[in-house]
């Protein structure tokens, strides 16, 4: 590897809040889209989100019954596994822990969690990590609705897990009884995606 | 923060695709499970950005080819294609 | 992963030529290059000191010669990572990895045949005049007509090389095509190109060109469409999309 003389590089501020950074990444004031296929578009008019388990639906809502669930606005930092980090996005949604309450369980049905996406992309996740205020469907980034471009009209926001976790144009997820992998766990990302630990790829310990 | 992903084609993968065909990879013959379309992976829709290469039919959208480096491995998935086909000439 | 037949390879920048108000050939010598086809592109690996890698595609604008030493032409992108590093830092002497040649679908070799109808938008046409210088260095014959779309007209690459070519009369014919405003006596066209434009200045489906489009996503596929409008076989027009690849890898 040969180090090219005078290349910087994009703006990456790893001086800054180095707790706050995960092993390997870098600061980016740039909000990068990257889709593994085109964006969907799908109108408020058409767009659900449910809850599913062996295949029923446990509970669905419409968009204006979504916006009407209790809202949570949360701050946090963000972690691709491409390497860049963006600190402090503000983000609002609702949480997991009150979908399960709208859809009155007391409990998540099961450990594991796939979630279902417009255009097929697919995640997975124990719900142990959506719970507790872990995660949410977000509706709202920087106050505004967030755009097709970034996963909207509503995407999965697990923070703490790199970001390809946060699935974009989310429409259900689907409680299953053993964790299966998702498009990218599939391919060789780590089953699980700790930005901490550096878990980017299946095999990393 | 609006601009929207514009993908490129089959031609841009090649240089990572190095790692999977010995052959060059843009002439490859790709038939989609999707519709059945056969055309040269260069005419492939390109998304996946520093994730990987996820290789799209341009009239169905069909994933025919996924794949993704890791560094000392790397990994695709064929499900989307239901055929490759490569010419050469005769050894 | 890198495969032992595609080994990245330490170039050295010979020269830096400027090309246009936005763009420059850079020349570079390669040491063990393999030879290429008109059409193919390189990928460049950029390294920082903190070991931060930026990855780009570049189409080789110059023709096989059998020498070591290749060019590509690189445009500015406005805000871009790469771009203003090789046009504005980059030295004669300065080392480079990059790998290739790659590609085999989007290439012409002198005897290919034609005629041929090579569409360019902006820096798309840096593959174009790889094959156009191919077949100027051969001898070849073969009809070409080259319509390349540039916003200004000091944004037009190659514009002294490409207009003595036209001049030769030995079946290159140039038609430029400004899309943001000409110059006072301007007779080249204006506009985008499109099925109109295709239509006037194109081979006739008839003539059963081969066709290579090169240039932006949108740009390509609105010419691609236009040309299958027109009656051009599909099988016939090859493309090439140029674009922000967030770092293929």
């Amino acid at each position: 590897m040969l180090i090219t003389r005078g290349f910087k590089g994009k703006e990456r501020n790893r001086g800054a809040a180095r707790d706050r950074v995960p092993p390997g990444q870098y600061v980016t004031p740039d909000f990068p889209v990257l889709s593994a296929g085109p964006t969907p578009r799908t109108s408020l008019e058409e767009w659900s989100f449910g809850l599913r388990q062996a295949g029923r639906m446990v509970a669905e809502w419409r968009w204006t019954d979504f916006e009407k669930l209790p809202q949570t606005e949360v701050t946090v930092d963000i972690h691709c596994v491409t390497k860049w980090s963006k600190l402090d996005t503000r983000w609002r949604g609702v949480t997991f822990d009150d979908l399960l309450g709208a859809a009155g369980l007391d409990a998540p049905p099961t450990s594991f969690v796939m979630a279902h996406c417009d255009g097929g992309y697919t995640t997975n996740a124990p719900v142990a990590d959506l719970a507790q205020d872990r995660a949410m469907i977000a509706t709202h980034y920087e106050d505004l609705p967030i755009p097709p471009s970034h996963g909207g009209p509503a995407r999965l926001l697990v923070p703490h897990l790199y970001f390809w976790k946060s699935a974009k144009w989310v429409r259900w997820l689907d409680f299953i009884e053993q964790d299966q992998a998702g498009f990218w766990e599939s391919l060789g990302y780590h089953n699980y995606g700790d930005p901490w630990r550096e878990q980017r790829y299946e095999g990393d310990p | 923060m609006t601009e929207d992903v514009v993908p490129l084609d089959g031609n841009a993968a090649a240089g990572p695709l190095a790692a999977l065909f010995a052959v060059e990879p843009t002439t490859i013959m790709i038939t989609c499970e999707g519709c059945g379309r056969e055309g040269a992976l260069a005419t492939l829709k390109l998304y996946g950005g520093a994730m990987g290469l996820i290789l799209r039919c341009p009239e169905c959208d069909t994933a025919n080819l996924r794949f993704a480096d890791a560094g000392t491995r790397v990994t695709v998935d064929l499900r989307g294609s239901t055929r490759l086909t490569l010419h050469g000439t005769e050894a | 992963m890198t495969p032992k037949h595609l080994p990245w390879r330490v170039a050295t920048v010979a020269a830096a030529k400027r090309e246009s108000v936005r763009a420059k050939a850079i020349l570079l010598d390669v040491p063990g290059w393999p030879g290429h086809l008109a059409g193919q592109h390189l990928d460049l690996r950029l390294t920082a000191e903190d070991s931060y890698q930026a990855q780009r595609s570049y189409s080789i604008s110059s023709a096989p010669d059998g020498r070591p030493q290749l060019e590509i032409t690189v445009e500015r992108v406005d805000d871009g990572e790469v771009s203003p590093f090789l046009l504005d830092e980059l030295r004669g002497g300065d080392r480079i990895e990059l790998r290739g040649p790659i590609g085999g679908y989007f290439t012409w070799m002198p005897g290919d045949g034609g005629p041929l109808l090579l569409v360019g938008g902006g820096s798309g046409v840096a593959p174009l005049m790889a094959i156009v210088r191919a077949r100027t260095r051969s001898g070849d014959r073969t009809p070409v007509r080259l319509l390349y779309s540039a916003r200004t007209v000091d944004q037009l690459l190659y514009r002294a090389e490409l207009d003595t070519l036209a001049e030769a009369g030995d079946g290159f014919e140039l038609i430029y095509a400004l899309t943001r405003g000409a110059p006072d006596g301007w007779t080249g066209e204006q506009g985008r190109i499109g099925r109109e434009m295709l239509a006037a200045r194109g081979f006739p489906p008839e003539d059963r060109p081969r066709i290579f489009v090169c240039g932006p996503t949108p740009f390509v596929e609105a010419c691609a469409d236009a040309l299958v409008a027109l009656g051009h076989e599909g099988g016939w027009i090859k493309t090439e999309r140029f674009g922000p690849t967030g770092d293929v890898k």
